[in-house]
């Protein structure tokens, strides 16, 4: 031999896209010998879709990501061109950051990092096999991850293996009557490791997601459009920025709309969809549907919103939000001249639906360690999401969990309670999705815990403790926790007197004026619907100068304490459930009390424990009463 | 759910002497509390275990409220009803059968007493158990011996079966399209909140809290008809307390006899025979008629017959129905006026039956109808001595049932324990949606009340939420870009 490239890492990473990057990242600030593969450099975290980070839910994901050390958050406050924050209206729980990235700026920023990492290899290269082999442990056969094979024979030894491939493995790009063999944005196919997956038995299955076409912005006219700008208070992304280290000048997005002749266009053509004709056999997402999707189940809108946003700042494309499609070159032009602003416009590239193989992902632990192979990992869109929010946190736990098993440490899995990472996670590996899965808040049942705005006090623990927050950030981070608790205190004590001055102050904000002599504590005041913490600065003379996060979280957190204590209560039980681990050798084919459909679940699920078995479609509140009682059994019996 | 507090009727549910209801779990001593008094009204000290106390079961009006207010104070303005007069046990955990804090109530066996003694203990904060619950909780703190862990398992799997058929079967198939089409308000409604804090840019809530008020006030309005039915139910179950009542001699005991199809009451020609009340259960088309045969009303001095004359009118005031016989053969006398004018300030429907209608007919029909209010005219012409017209009694008796007018409804009745806990959690965590509003709160914090409501709904009908909601949101509403 010795005609191949062979070489020895920690860790191998397949993809270096949003989940490839935090994964790889992690690892080789974890101090591993990390390499990672793309089949194109100079698509390192790129943006094949819309051009923005975060938004409703997602904005939650990477306020989490950068709370436990991850980079999203600092890449974005680098290349964003606008901020807005949305559901300001509403409550905290619900606010979430979107930023319009400059889409190479973000990449440019991405592969400055990581080319700059200790102990991070780069490599253009695509990966064609798995290799595993079959060990003895005790009694049991067990099969695990020795490396990586990548198209041109070269071995690359590895530990433990993250697979973050997106939507390259068989790609295959459609619009109209034409389909190529390529992923996005023209680029290469990864096809050989499909039938590499399938061999070493990992579920494999076919999704389908889209992009809208890029038009060119000279030949567009905004006076026809609403503009959209961006927030006059800029608020970072990453908890190690402050909103003076990123301000710089926003740029403008626009809102124009479909109309009937718009509609009237994809109805007249909707047999040549090949989503319609049948060419198109891969699930697509409900949440991302195509224009011509939207048309035929909404029959009766008679308009859809159409956000048009810069692609970057040194270019003139503009990505149509709102407008997916994989309709035939000359139906994406009539649809984009019926439009307000683009009776002239020219389309640089075409919309497009792309098919992808990716598993099931509930042949995964919670670990994103796959159950068949230990020391596989996989993380992003081949576990069936979709969104580069989504993939980079999975990316993230992905390598954070393969690093943290070759340290021989304990991997970590967050709860439903802690994080919507938790949540996306669990839905991942417990529901059987059908369709590409989008992150909602709807989604998380314990929303009002799990706010942006309080992430680092959720996770930055955790962060520190891998070693992916550096000591000086956790040391803000402490000083921040210790003045929120005290400052907490001091309005839980210090009372507004009945007085002229205080009551002047109720009256002048119309809130009921004191009566009692000995007055009200100033958290009570606060909880009043017409008034808030900052608003009390007015009559409250010692408050102590203290920073806006701060602030922030005082009023959220004694503002809705009834709430908050509410959803406390809910964990605890949650929590009880989660702790009742269910061993790995359980056979639940054979627990007579079971009904069959539990059996059948549970089996192919195999879940951690009972709250997880109980989040398994197709289990009854009966299956669990039935499966508690065995395990009590299970337990005495393993004891004896 | 494993550690919230349970409780279930444990002595069966027949009558017999002493019923037994039982109580487990931590909140075990705060439910009790909320609900037993002395005789004064005082609460009882249960500080120390495994003692007996005697004292009473109260009612307890709006202390299952789960809505997000501060715990409010039950004592205050709330009448309460004085249900019956117990013996409460109170045992520490780990010492009891579950192994769990456990409360005792040994009350009087009747079936009706015991589902109404459950019922305030479920008001009280704790949820009707589910079957084999306290039995797996007993194994699951220690307290049974692993060998009958199998056992344990059956009877979960035995008695979920059986208590699955059972609950749907109690479930009538226009009560569970009501609570589904309840369920698909409130589901829209959140789905509609959910799908604007998604896509804002798309769905606006402005001027949506308004909307969501009337939608929960009219929604709140639906279940507290359902949970009224509940007592409706009853009716059907435990039969409609009908009262016979009339001048003495008017011929009732005939009519009573003449229903019963037996000689159940002595029928003499000399007024005041039946001196006090006689009870029969008889069952008319859908319904079961309770009826009570009492004293004929009249001035007397005879102070037997006054107690039962009492007894008579007491026994009207409280009925479901009141069957006023008047002997038609005879003018109407002022003790006949008398008792029409009392018949028409009880809340129960009146059917004034005309008997003795093989005799020569004297009464003036019109007059005697007039006597009553608009709405409480139904009469019924019969003679009791030939049974001519008990059929068309029957069939009076059973349309006016089925038609609604004795505030019976047969379409919307709910009739166990557990479905109206479930109902009435639902209408507190709705109640906590339109505090949320009062309060200003933000939109998102409804939601969380919205959906509480929506599962509790769906356990009556054994539906549980799943991607309800997110399936809702994508068909109802065009989201994402």
């Amino acid at each position: 031999m010795g005609k191949f490239i062979e070489e020895y890492f920690d860790i191998v990473v397949v993809g270096a896209g949003h989940a490839g990057c935090e994964a790889a990242l992690a690892c080789a600030r974890m101090g591993l010998k990390t390499v990672v593969f793309t089949v194109s450099v100079d698509s390192i975290a790129m943006m094949p879709c819309n051009p923005n980070i975060g938004g409703s839910s997602k904005g939650h994901l990477v306020c989490e990501l950068d709370a436990l050390g991850g980079e999203m958050g600092k890449n974005i406050d680098k290349a964003f061109i606008q901020t807005k924050m949305l559901n300001v209206s509403k409550g905290p729980a619900v606010h979430s950051l979107r930023a319009q990235a400059d889409k190479q700026e973000y990449v440019r920023q991405m592969r400055h990092t990581m080319e700059n990492t200790p102990g991070l290899t780069i490599k253009q290269a695509e990966a064609a096999e798995i290799i595993v082999e079959t060990v003895k442990e005790g009694d049991k056969e067990i099969k695990r991850v020795t490396g990586v094979k990548t198209v041109s024979g070269a071995l690359y030894h590895c530990k433990k293996a993250v697979l973050c491939t997106g939507v390259y493995l068989k790609a295959k790009c459609i619009y109209g009557e034409t389909s190529e063999y390529t992923g996005p944005n023209g680029l290469k196919a990864a096809d050989h490791l499909t039938e590499s997956l399938i061999n070493i038995g990992l579920p494999v299955r076919r999704f389908k997601t889209g992009t809208p076409a890029r038009v060119d912005g000279r030949t567009v006219d905004f006076s026809k459009m609403e503009e959209q700008k961006g927030d006059d208070n800029i608020r970072p992304f990453s908890f190690s920025n402050e909103p003076e280290d990123i301000m710089r000048e926003q740029v403008s997005c626009y809102l124009t709309y479909t109309n009937e002749e718009t509609h009237r266009i994809i109805r007249e053509n909707i047999d040549r969809s090949p989503l319609y004709s049948g060419v198109i056999k891969g699930v697509g997402p409900r949440y991302c549907p195509s224009i011509e999707d939207k048309v035929v189940k909404f029959p009766d809108k008679e308009r859809h919103q159409i956000f048009v946003e810069p692609e970057g700042l040194y270019t003139n494309e503009l990505y149509l939000s709102g407008m997916s499609s994989s309709m035939p070159e000359d139906v994406q032009y009539s649809m984009i001249h019926s439009m307000k602003g683009f009776e002239n416009a020219s389309i640089v590239r075409n919309a497009y639906a792309i098919e992808y193989d990716c598993i099931d992902a509930t042949c995964l632990k919670a670990t994103l360690e796959t159950k068949e192979i230990s020391g596989l990992y996989t993380g992003g869109q081949i576990n069936g999401s979709s969104g580069y929010e989504e993939a980079a946190v999975q990316g993230f736990m992905a390598g954070v969990n393969a690093g943290l098993s070759v340290l021989g440490k304990d991997e970590i899995v967050l709860h439903r309670s802690d994080a919507y990472i938790g949540v996306l996670i669990d839905d991942l590996v417990t529901k059987e999705s059908t369709e590409p899965y989008r992150m909602m808040t709807s989604r998380a049942e314990y929303r009002l815990l799990l706010r942006q705005d309080n992430a680092d006090l959720r996770l930055r623990d955790i962060g520190h403790r891998i070693g992916l927050v550096s000591d000086e950030d956790y040391d803000r981070f402490l000083e921040k926790k210790e003045q929120i608790k005290k400052e907490i205190n001091r309005v839980r004590t210090k009372t507004a007197g009945a007085n002229a001055r205080v009551n002047e102050f109720l009256r002048d904000h119309g809130s009921s004026e004191l009566t009692d002599g000995h007055g009200v504590t100033f958290a009570n005041l606060i909880k009043r619907p017409e008034l808030d913490y900052e608003m009390l600065a007015a009559i409250d003379d010692d408050r102590p100068e203290l920073s806006w996060r701060v602030r922030e979280q005082v009023n959220i957190q004694i503002k809705y304490e009834g709430y908050i204590d509410k959803q406390l209560q809910q964990v605890g039980h949650f929590k009880k459930l989660e702790g009742k681990l269910l061993p790995d050798d359980i056979n639940y084919m054979n627990i007579d009390g079971l009904r069959l459909e539990a059996r059948q679940k549970l089996d192919k699920i195999r879940p951690a424990n009972i709250g997880q078995a109980g989040r398994v479609s197709g289990v009854s509140p009966a299956d669990i009463s039935v499966l508690l009682v065995y395990l009590e059994r299970y337990k005495s019996e393993k004891n004896k | 759910m494993i550690n919230d507090t349970i409780a279930a009727i444990s002595s069966g549910l027949t009558e017999s002497g002493i019923g037994i209801i039982r109580i487990s779990g931590s909140q075990s001593y705060e439910v009790i509390d909320r609900i037993f008094r002395t005789k004064k009204g005082n609460h009882v000290d249960l500080s120390e275990p495994n003692k007996v106390h005697y004292g009473f079961i109260v009612t307890c009006s709006g202390a299952n409220n789960n809505s997000s207010s501060d715990k409010t104070t039950i004592d205050k303005n709330v009448s309460r009803e004085t249900l019956d007069e117990v013996l409460v046990i109170n045992m520490k955990a780990p010492h009891t059968y579950t192994g769990e804090d456990t409360i005792e109530i040994d009350c009087h066996g009747g079936v009706l007493m015991m589902k109404r003694i459950l019922e305030a203990v479920t008001d009280a904060g704790a949820r009707p158990a589910e079957p084999g619950e306290f039995t797996k909780r007993a194994f699951l703190n220690g307290r049974i011996d692993l060998s009958q862990a199998e056992a344990v398992i059956d009877l979960i799997t035995a008695k979920n079966d059986n208590a699955i058929k059972a609950s749907v079967s109690q479930l009538r198939g226009s009560v569970s399209d009501k609570i589904k089409e309840i369920r698909a308000k409130i589901i829209n409604d959140t789905a509609f909140i959910e799908a604007a804090l998604d896509d804002p840019e798309n769905y606006s809530l402005d001027g949506f809290a308004d909307t969501l008020r009337c939608n929960v006030e009219a929604v709140k309005n639906e279940i507290q008809d359902l949970i009224k039915s509940y007592k409706r139910g009853k009716l059907i179950r435990e039969g409609i307390n009908t009262v016979i009542l009339g001048r003495p001699n008017a011929g009732k005991s005939s009519l009573l006899n003449a229903v019963l199809g037996e000689e159940r009451a002595i029928v003499t020609k000399i007024p005041g025979t039946t001196r006090d009340t006689i009870s029969e259960s008889v069952s008319i088309g859908n319904v079961t008629l309770n009826l009570m045969d009492t004293a004929g009303i009249r001035r007397t001095e005879d102070e037997v017959e006054k107690i039962g004359i009492d007894r008579a009118l007491k026994s009207a005031e409280n009925a479901d129905l009141i069957l006023c016989v008047v002997d038609m053969s005879e003018a109407l006398t002022d003790e006949d006026r008398e008792l029409f004018k009392l018949v028409g300030e009880y809340n129960a429907k009146p059917l004034i039956i005309f008997n003795k209608s093989d005799l020569a007919q004297v009464v003036d029909i019109n007059e005697a109808v007039s006597l009553l209010p608009k709405d409480k005219r139904s009469y019924i012409v019969i003679s009791a001595k030939n049974e001519y017209g008990i059929d068309e009694l029957y069939n009076y008796i059973d349309s006016m049932f089925t038609s609604g007018e004795i505030d019976y409804n047969d379409q919307l009745v709910i009739s166990s324990v557990r479905h109206v806990a479930l109902l009435k959690s639902a209408h507190a965590s709705l109640s906590g949606v339109i505090e949320s509003i009062d309060n200003n709160m933000p939109e998102d914090m409804y939601t969380i009340d919205l959906m509480d409501a929506y599962r509790a709904l769906g356990e009556i009908c054994g539906e549980e939420v799943g991607e309800d909601l997110i399936n809702e949101i994508f068909s109802k509403f065009c989201m994402g870009k």
